[in-house]
């Protein structure tokens, strides 16, 4: 309940924040973001920094903001922020159905999108919309700017592409073409509100053909992954073809050995495992459905 | 000057609850908003569930800056003072290990207290916990009460078994002979897990103990004040009970958790003494997780033997409880007497016989929870009349009401030992039938099957036996502690009254209730009547709040003193009408003549009259109080129908509600809008247990379900809408026809539910599931059922 | 390890308060120990229960899943800004009408989500309701009377905002 004493760094730039973290690099520093992953490892003693680097009065980190192609969501934007963004919701509602699912009213209204996708918690629900949604992450650090494929960056529990002192500082998301669809669909733990299993989808079509598939998973893996054989299975096929999302779907664990799925206290890996290939199915069932119903029209 | 009285009956209205402006501004205080300049304790938890302690070095402690002292459990020895918690219930041949405040040689679950830090702040205090450095000696740990009778683990030398107390009760020959004589025998073996209580405020304490007079003030999270001071002084702090005062300020929910006499409020007000001064304490909700009694804990094999129509013969239980690593007060009485006693629910059983072994395990001490003890037994019989219907191809609706007793053989005794007061068992039932359409349900039900969609629905009947009573049976059966209950009522000179009640409130209400009952009796505006309840100080005794009491037991005390109180007025008022007594008639508040409405006096102006003492009968003492100790002649027995439809998922395992519908008849009610509330609560809870709440320990005996992120509670969107509605039948003895509503619907809602679920799955071929039904649970056995 | 504390200001309810405080403390210790507002409480350590529900610039947060440090020159509303014992908010007099609370220990953070709840939608439905109220426990009602309660207030603040 009580966190350990810390020494703050309240910064007012990214910059700022990177020269912070090299100038404490030999403590334990962490960054502050919305503080709803740190804070309660914190309080449960899990983590104990010894310098904790505040970005939250770096307003250049903060907001929303539409291109032409791809929408830039800042690192410090609230959940909220994202799940109530209109613009989203027409450009790619992947992201945002993602950001509503998250926790409670609460949470999403401290919890920032940077500090989520950054922690690479397994069952935390941002990572498999980025995947799906093949957004790019921004990354800053003492050598400067990089991006990063989504694709690339999460790579285990709580370990991503970035490196020590680099901050992400924001997330392009591409938008959608007018006939491409998008969903995210969760099986909720009953305890914690996280995802015992995620399913995101992005289908790109082509009259009735799907031309392009991203199905990615969290909650059931050490970390947000890409559901390789259900994407296969789904390039080429047809929105007609009623049988696809449950043939699809069944190949969501085809690729994975079964001791990667977790297996714990929440729920065993057999029953993840089933979970996924039904959330799959349900995620591909929902944006089939949302093809062409202009939901995710451009403009 | 006293308001005007009110048009309608106080009695039985749904009148706005008093408590609630200072609980909705923020105005209300809990024991944490007390004492805000105090020093804090902390209090160090062991790390294993099972270890001797090598030694325990505090020295890096107490150098931290802001610490005040560091003590362990060897200082509170070296202080002389009592130490040891006892229970409350002796049971024949049972263990009683000493139970210390903070443990000296070994642990035996990871709740135990090993030292406590006082410092200036909860920061402070905290991180000094880091620097106690103790050295534990691991030993292996029990966790489940069946292994814990077999195992090679000793929780207590004076328990080489584990085994704490083995009891019975019936008549084990004439359910021989039952089952002998019987077309069939169902039987099922059956778990109710652990649960943790989950009051939203995390137990606390706060005290101040000032030298000089050596008055020691407790302020704490307590369902009974009077029992904490009484407890605090004999058996744990050896402080004069005259010189103790415990208060219960708001309390923020208990479900029995608040109950009992835990170490850590024994620890704070030793520190308190110790340092001479102010010190508070909150549980962490990790701490309250280890530590707060859970419920439950049960493992059972039961048969029922009955006749191809349904009628049952006889039913055969044995128990396996877990009683976790110390007695607390009513842990041997919950899986005992309120639990054997109680498994005749609403039917007319022959023979019964329960066996129950209460163990010792490396596990937080399990006591009563919403429900206690009558909750497992109901839960064992109703699951039991839904295996055998099926196995007997009957409806099990129909085999219950086979087996209903009848209103005319009350009062009924059971073949455990109860007597029930009153109960119209088919009414209920029938109307709970009705509500949720049961006929149609189970056509509804035979259509969607063919679908592939799975609906169940549950029935479950039940009683419940509400505040423990009475005293001398009790004393017969080893209750260490009277079930009466003390009332003053008490009119001040310009006509408004004081009641004092030894029931504490955790939200029930009882400061509008226990208004509504002293108002009725002295025909005063409820608005005039103010309760005191939860201050040893206010109150002269008390028992407290648990096991439905307060309604029936406590509102028995009001309503005694009340009809004292308006005898003596009667006496005063014949006096002054210059009448015999026996021609004064009383109503709504106004004493007249009989035959001459003229000649009247109101009772409000006759307590003027009372402390003046000018004009009253020769030999009558001046004022107008009395004081009750209120000693129920027998239990009360509510009881009800609650059935639930419910939808199952087969491709997730998730259960949905369709309808949920709570027929309970708890007799006469004092508020109507605050017995439906009692409902409501109580059917969460029960639901709660029925499919998602579970506490874990793993092989080490660390609980894993050990927070709110593993302990799945009912939330706002997982819950269905309940529909309620009530029978009444007055218990015929209790002074007011109450018979209490606090636990009734957590003993109704868990058997429906799992009843509904496992009906659902009967094309599955699954003939019972042990709670909670959690989606996988439910999948599993779908899945199972279709390999 | 440091025990440097900094100078924060919060307008709590209206009244702007300057305090000293470590990095480390939540802002429901400052807003409880250090400045005495105690209707906000605690009631879990893992931002599931919803007891220290306030709003921080005009939002709901847990409090005690923000650094006090965090808000900074903030605006907090705690309970006791909603409404006076004699000028009780419609909200709290819906809770008290359709008693939707018993112990009363959930209640300040439920009133602070459900406020915020019909500020974004003045009309919700009860399923709406139950959604919104999803971060905050309630162990003693089982929520149909609160749902019932934010239901009864969204209507009465709905007609007074009508005859307005």
């Amino acid at each position: 309940m009580y966190p350990a004493s810390f020494e703050y760094v309240a910064v007012d730039s990214a910059e700022e924040a990177i020269d912070s973290l090299a100038e404490h690099g030999d403590r334990e520093v962490t960054l502050l973001a919305g503080g709803h992953s740190l804070l309660p490892m914190m309080k449960s003693g899990l983590a104990s920094p010894e310098v904790v680097v505040d970005l939250g009065g770096v307003d250049a980190l903060s907001g929303i903001e539409r291109g032409d192609d791809a929408t830039r969501i800042n690192a410090m934007t609230e959940y909220a922020a994202v799940a109530d963004d209109e613009g989203l919701w027409s450009d790619n509602p992947v992201v945002p159905e993602a950001a509503a699912a998250i926790g409670d009213v609460q949470v999403r209204n401290v919890g920032t999108v940077g500090g989520n996708v950054a922690h690479s918690d397994p069952a935390a629900d941002l990572p498999a919309a980025m995947l799906a949604a093949d957004a790019t992450i921004h990354a800053l650090g003492p050598d400067g700017e990089r991006e990063i494929p989504a694709a690339d960056f999460f790579q285990a529990m709580f370990t991503t592409a970035l490196a020590d002192g680099e901050l992400l500082t924001a997330i392009d998301v591409p938008h959608l073409g007018s006939d491409d669809a998008a969903a995210y669909v969760k099986k909720a733990s009953p305890s914690s509100g996280y995802a015992l299993v995620g399913v995101a989808v992005v289908l790109e079509t082509d009259g009735e053909e799907i031309a392009d598939a991203r199905v990615a998973a969290n909650g059931a893996f050490d970390h947000a992954m890409a559901l390789e054989p259900v994407e296969e299975e789904l390039v080429g096929g047809s929105l007609d073809d009623e049988s696809l999302p449950e043939r699809a779907a069944g190949r969501a664990t085809d690729d994975v050995e079964s001791y990667l799925v977790l297996d714990d206290e929440q729920a065993s890996s057999e029953y993840r495992a089933h979970l996924l290939e039904v959330y799959a199915e349900r995620a591909l069932e929902t944006a089939i459905d949302r093809v062409g119903d202009g939901s995710n029209a451009d403009g | 000057m006293a308001s005007e009285p009110n048009a309608e009956s106080v009695f039985g209205s749904s009148v706005e609850r008093r408590e609630d402006v200072g609980l909705l501004t923020g105005d209300a205080e809990f024991t944490d908003d007390k004492l805000q300049d105090a020093a804090h304790v902390a209090i160090l938890r062991s790390q294993f569930a099972h270890a001797t302690i090598e030694e325990i070095d505090v020295s890096a402690a107490e150098e931290r800056d802001g610490v005040l002292a560091v003590y362990t459990g060897a200082d509170v020895e070296e202080s002389g003072v009592p130490n040891d918690i006892p229970t409350a219930w002796m049971l024949p041949g049972l263990v009683t290990p000493q139970y210390r405040i903070m443990a000296t040689d070994k642990v035996r679950h990871t709740g135990d207290a090993l030292a406590a830090v006082v410092a200036e702040d909860r920061y402070a205090a905290y991180d000094a916990l880091d620097d106690v450095d103790v050295t534990y000696d691991r030993l292996e740990a029990v966790t489940r009460p069946d292994e814990a009778v077999e195992s090679d683990v000793t929780v207590h030398e004076e328990a080489p078994d584990n085994v704490a107390f083995d009891f019975e009760l019936g008549d084990a020959d004439a359910v021989d002979e039952a089952f002998e004589a019987a077309d069939h025998v169902a039987s099922v073996d059956l778990e109710q897990p652990r649960i943790i209580p989950n009051a939203v405020e995390p137990r606390a304490a706060a005290a101040s103990y000032d030298p000089s007079s050596d008055e020691l003030t407790v302020w704490m999270t307590s369902q009974n004040p009077h029992l904490h001071r009484v407890l605090m002084s004999t058996a744990t702090l050896g402080h004069p009970e005259h010189k103790l005062r415990i208060v219960a300020p708001e309390v923020g929910g208990g479900f029995g958790s608040k109950i009992y006499h835990y170490p850590d409020e024994a620890i704070t007000a030793w520190c308190a003494k110790q340092l001479g001064g102010s010190v508070k304490w909150q549980a962490t909700r990790t701490q309250s997780y280890a530590t707060d009694c859970h419920g439950r804990d049960h493992v059972t094999e039961a048969e029922l033997a009955l006749d191809s129509d349904g009628t049952i013969r006889g039913l055969r239980v044995e128990t396996h409880a877990g009683l976790g690593a110390h007695l607390s007060q009513f842990a041997t009485a919950t899986p005992s007497y309120l639990y054997a006693t109680i498994l005749s629910s609403e039917y007319a059983i022959p023979a019964i016989h329960c066996r129950v072994i209460g163990a010792f395990t490396n596990t937080t001490p399990v006591d009563a929870y919403r429900g206690a003890g009558r909750a497992e037994g109901i839960y064992v019989t109703e699951r039991i009349v839904d295996v055998a219907a099926r196995e007997l191809d009957l409806d099990p609706v129909e085999v219950r009401r086979t087996n209903l007793i009848p209103p005319e053989e009350f009062p009924y005794e059971t073949a455990v030992a109860l007597v029930y007061d009153s109960g119209e068992y088919e009414e209920a039932m029938d109307r709970a039938l009705e509500l949720i359409d049961y006929e149609g349900v189970r056509e509804r039900q035979e259509k969607l099957r063919e679908g592939g969609r799975y609906l169940g629905v549950g029935v479950a009947n039940f009683v419940e036996s509400a505040g423990l009573s009475p005293s001398k049976a009790a004393g017969e059966l080893g209750a260490q502690a009277g079930g009466w209950e003390a009332g003053v009522v008490r009119f001040h000179p310009s006509g408004t009254v004081s009641v004092a009640v030894g029931t504490a409130d955790q939200g029930q209400g009882h400061r509008t209730t226990l208004a509504q009952v002293a108002a009725a009796e002295l025909g005063v505006p409820v608005d005039d009547v103010e309760v005191v309840e939860g201050d040893t100080d206010e109150v002269p005794q008390g028992m407290g709040t648990y096991g439905s009491r307060s309604g029936p037991v406590g509102g028995g005390a009001v309503a005694q003193s009340g009809r004292k109180v308006v005898e003596k007025a009667r006496s005063i008022a014949a006096h002054k009408l210059e009448a015999s007594e026996d021609d004064v008639e009383f109503d709504d508040g106004t004493f007249h003549v009989v035959g001459a409405p003229d000649r009247s006096i109101s009772i409000q102006e006759l307590a003027y009259a009372a402390y003046l003492g000018h004009d009253i009968p020769d030999e009558m003492e001046p004022g107008l109080e009395a004081t009750s100790y209120y000693d129920p002649e027998n239990f009360t027995f509510p009881f009800g129908t609650h059935a639930a439809v419910v939808e199952v998922d087969p491709d997730t395992g998730e259960v949905e509600f369709h309808r949920y519908v709570a027929v309970d008849d708890c007799g006469e009610q004092i508020n109507p809008m605050i017995v439906e509330g009692q409902v409501h609560g109580g059917i969460a809870q029960g639901i709660g247990a029925a499919l998602s709440e579970a506490a874990n320990y793993d092989d080490n005996g660390t609980l894993v379900s050990g927070s709110m992120n593993e302990y799945a509670l009912p939330r706002s969107d997982s819950l269905p809408e309940y529909e309620t509605d009530s029978t009444v039948t007055p218990s015929p003895h209790n002074p007011i026809g109450v018979k209490g509503v606090g636990e009734s619907a957590t003993i109704g809602a868990t058997p429906a539910v799992v009843n509904a679920v496992v009906d659902a799955l009967e094309p599955f071929g699954v003939d019972h599931l042990d709670m909670p039904l959690t989606d996988e649970t439910v999948w599993t056995a779908i899945d199972g059922g279709e390999r | 390890m440091t025990t440097d504390t900094h100078e924060i200001t919060l307008t709590v309810n209206g009244t702007t308060r300057e305090l000293r405080v470590e990095p480390r403390t939540l802002l429901i210790h400052a807003l409880r120990d250090e400045l005495g507002y105690t209707g906000p409480k605690v009631g879990c350590e893992t931002t599931l229960c919803g007891a220290c529900t306030v709003h921080v610039d005009g939002k709901p947060v847990k409090s005690c899943t923000m650094l006090a440090v965090q808000a900074d020159g903030a605006d907090v509303t705690t309970v006791e800004g909603l409404g006076e014992a004699d000028e009780l908010h419609p909200l709290q007099t819906a809770f008290q009408e359709e008693h939707g609370l018993q112990c009363g220990y959930c209640t300040p953070g439920m009133l602070l989500t459900a406020l915020s709840l019909l500020e974004d939608e003045p009309d919700p439905t009860r399923a709406e309701i139950r959604e919104a109220l999803e971060g905050n426990l309630c162990r003693c009602t089982g929520y149909q009377n609160i749902v019932d309660a934010v239901e009864t207030a969204a209507a009465r603040m709905n007609a007074a905002e009508g005859a307005d």
